[in-house]
């Protein structure tokens, strides 16, 4: 079949897609996003009618994909790394209740933290749920990867997750399609109680699950992407994992790597390929792209007597994504000769664009709030973040999506006065609506401040579940209609919007000033179309 | 053949539709290709840059090792230094001198070009300046990519049909626009080498 040029991020959508996908559930998130739109815009997708929209956060997703697997289908749900925390409830019952239609859990993990709060591995929830974890170390095993990961979902009625970090997420290299298998037809779980997790059932599902371990740790063992391959020079073997596995050969391109090397690209660990390579070698060096997972549970707690180098010991930074040159120096090749960085050159953090509503709406909020000084505003995720740098420095805190209206509600509760919450409407929607209730039925003294501009915009304009109904929800929820206040973020209206901003701060409840205005990139596609 | 090309500009700047047309070309010559982008917050008018390795071998590694590129392909004069530890001792540096001025602490154009010139191999021209000559504001990144076409090693005509592939959509006018742009590009670097 034909060759594509696919990121890795759409090498995935394309194999589950091939692999007899019905349904595929997520929220946007850098870097993972490009996973469902694929399928979004895939005319093969579209004409089998995959279910392809976004979900308000990684939990309904979750959540969702285990609903279409109930009736037998395939399903995939996406999602970065921090939104698996979100759906970490859904995640870990699931390892309980299985799958009855496979279940693939794509995670996009972001280390070096490129465009995230933190660099959290997700092959740790794999252990920690006791589920298999696949890992892709090119394009084309991503592409490949789906098939094995329902075929193991289905065979052992468990969700397989299928772990990549950013560097394949937004890499592009070509992959070769194979034969594409039909999707599954409908067809309810054999034991009606499958997914039924009172405890009396829970406790059985666990035994059932522990009593598995032995044969996924056999399926990795004879995984064809655990590959052990010989070397003459045993002073040092290696373990690469993932993506790491590529770094390790760029070092080695002119010439065979002399050590014997372990490829580990399925989880759980293979015991008895480890233990292979550890009784050939003298000293074992472990390459993993995120936090020392391997290295952690080889060396476990009196591992110092085995000579094992990594992260733990410093051969390679504890923190940050991997590059051929961490691998380079550790593998204790010379440093390819290189210049510094100029002097010269000064840093260029991202902004926000010249005409977006957040800066107009920031400009009115500090107005408002110049006589109290500094530390009432508490921010959330979004385009809106750069906020906090200058020129704007507006916002105060960064810390999970919709801890904004949380942390506010906690803060008026310790006696902060005003306290202000600002929040995208994309954002609002996934986690913000559950802390507005908690204010609401409190009678918190705070002020929301969605920002709706009508998309989810730093992740690439995707849908926002709650465009148009914004107001409605905050009605719903129970915020007084007097103190729902809508305001247009345009210079021309700053006196106005000021003011709105003054009488809410004002009024001792909970209020919530909706900043309206289309993200700019928004408004350009639209006026394009029309 | 191997080319370890490092793409560097602003977000915004359109170094993505550089790599698409390279990369076309690329695979159509019959080589293999990886290339890696930047996505998600930088995109909002940070620095940004895109990995480009084409080879007739298997590429490995989806970054450009240090030391290694063979040539770094800027639209923006301090975002291509920002990338010279990639170069290697005898790759081309080909930049764009016109800035993009979005930080209050922009250094002084003189000490930049300073900095570009003790690159040994390097080619600058004011691609803002030639687009607009051309009264093609828009196509400042193709200027660019025409300026690198001499050390590509791909067949330009691969690379023409790589910006109709890129930009057919958009309509012919759009696509002879990028083609005049490549054009003088190239034109402009043959002069200077």
């Amino acid at each position: 079949m034909k060759r594509l040029m696919l990121l890795g991020d759409e090498a995935i959508a394309q194999g589950a897609l091939d692999a007899g996908l019905s349904g595929i559930y997520g929220y946007p998130g850098t870097p993972s996003t490009e996973i469902i739109e694929y399928i979004q815009r895939n005319p093969e997708a579209r004409q089998r009618n995959v279910q392809r929209t976004w979900s308000a956060n990684e939990k309904t997703a979750l959540e969702e994909a285990l609903g279409i697997s109930y009736t037998g289908k395939r399903a995939m749900v996406t999602m970065k790394h921090v939104g698996l925390n979100v759906a970490a409830d859904p995640y870990m019952n699931s390892a309980l209740t299985g799958a009855n239609g496979g279940i693939i859990v794509a995670v996009a993990d972001d280390p070096s933290m490129h465009s995230s709060q933190n660099e959290q591995d997700s092959r740790f929830y794999g252990k920690f749920a006791l589920l298999p974890v696949l890992e892709p170390s090119n394009q084309q095993e991503a592409y490949d990867m789906p098939r094995l990961a329902f075929q193991i979902s289905e065979m052992y009625g468990i969700p397989v997750m299928i772990r990549l970090t950013t560097r394949l997420a937004h890499s592009r290299a070509a992959i070769t399609r194979i034969a594409v298998l039909p999707e599954n037809e409908f067809h309810l779980p054999t034991d009606p109680n499958q997914f039924m997790l009172l405890p009396a059932f829970a406790r059985k599902k666990y035994e059932r699950h522990l009593s598995l371990q032995e044969k996924l740790e056999q399926e990795a063992e004879q995984s064809p992407y655990n590959t052990y391959t010989d070397g003459p020079d045993r002073s040092r073997g290696i373990i690469a994992c993932g993506l790491a596995y590529n770094y390790l050969r760029e070092n080695y391109t002119d010439r065979e790597c002399p050590h014997p090397i372990l490829k580990i690209c399925h989880y759980p660990l293979p015991e008895k390929l480890i233990g292979t390579l550890l009784s050939a070698c003298k000293e074992i060096l472990i390459l993993e792209e995120g936090m020392p997972l391997a290295e952690e549970t080889i060396r476990g707690l009196l591992g110092y007597k085995l000579n094992i180098r990594g992260r733990l010991d410093g051969t390679i930074p504890r923190a940050g994504e991997l590059s051929p040159a961490l691998v380079r120096k550790a593998l204790q090749l010379p440093d390819l000769p290189r210049a510094g960085i100029p002097a010269v050159v000064r840093g260029r953090p991202p902004a926000l664009c010249l005409g977006c509503p957040h800066a107009d709406t920031y400009k009115a909020l500090k107005s408002a709030l110049k006589d109290y000084g500094q530390g009432h505003v508490f921010s959330d995720i979004g385009c809106y973040t750069l906020g906090f740098l200058p020129p704007h420095q507006a916002i105060n805190t960064c810390v999970d999506m919709g801890a904004s209206i949380s942390m506010a509600v906690g803060a008026a509760d310790g006696g902060l006065f005003p306290a202000i919450a600002v929040i995208g409407d994309s954002t609002f929607g996934h986690s913000g609506m559950t802390p507005l209730l908690d204010a609401v039925v409190k009678k918190s003294n705070v002020v929301i401040v969605i920002l709706d501009n009508a998309t989810t915009a730093m992740t690439g304009m995707q849908d926002s579940q709650v465009e148009g109904r914004v107001e409605q929800i905050c009605q719903g929820i129970g915020v007084e209609q007097e103190h729902i206040r809508i305001i247009n973020p345009l210079e021309r209206y700053l006196n106005e919007n000021v003011s709105t901003f003054k009488e809410e701060i004002a009024y001792p409840g909970v209020s919530v000033v909706i900043a309206r205005r289309p993200c700019i990139h928004v408004y350009a596609r639209k006026r394009g179309r029309s | 053949m191997k080319k370890d090309i490092i793409l560097a500009g602003v977000g915004g700047q359109g170094i993505l539709s550089i790599a698409a047309i390279i990369g076309f070309g690329a695979v159509e010559s019959g080589f293999q290709l990886k290339q890696a982008e930047v996505h998600g917050m930088s995109q909002r008018g940070g620095d940004v840059q895109s990995h480009l390795r084409i080879s007739d071998r298997t590429i490995y590694s989806d970054l450009v090792p240090l030391g290694s590129a063979d040539l770094i392909l800027s639209v923006e004069p301090m975002e291509a230094l920002r990338y010279k530890p990639y170069l290697s001792e005898s790759g081309w540096l080909v930049t764009n001198i016109h800035p993009f001025l979005n930080i209050s602490d922009y250094p002084d154009m003189e000490e930049l070009m300073k900095e570009i010139r003790i690159v040994p191999h390097h080619i600058t021209l004011d691609a803002n300046q030639i687009s607009k000559e051309l009264q093609a504001p828009r196509s400042m990144n193709m200027v660019m990519l025409g300026a690198a076409a001499p050390f590509l090693d791909i067949d330009y005509r691969k690379l023409q049909d790589g910006i109709r592939f890129v930009f057919g959509r958009k309509g012919e006018e759009i696509v002879e626009m990028n083609l005049r742009a490549m054009a003088a590009g190239k034109k402009q670097a043959e002069q200077e080498l």
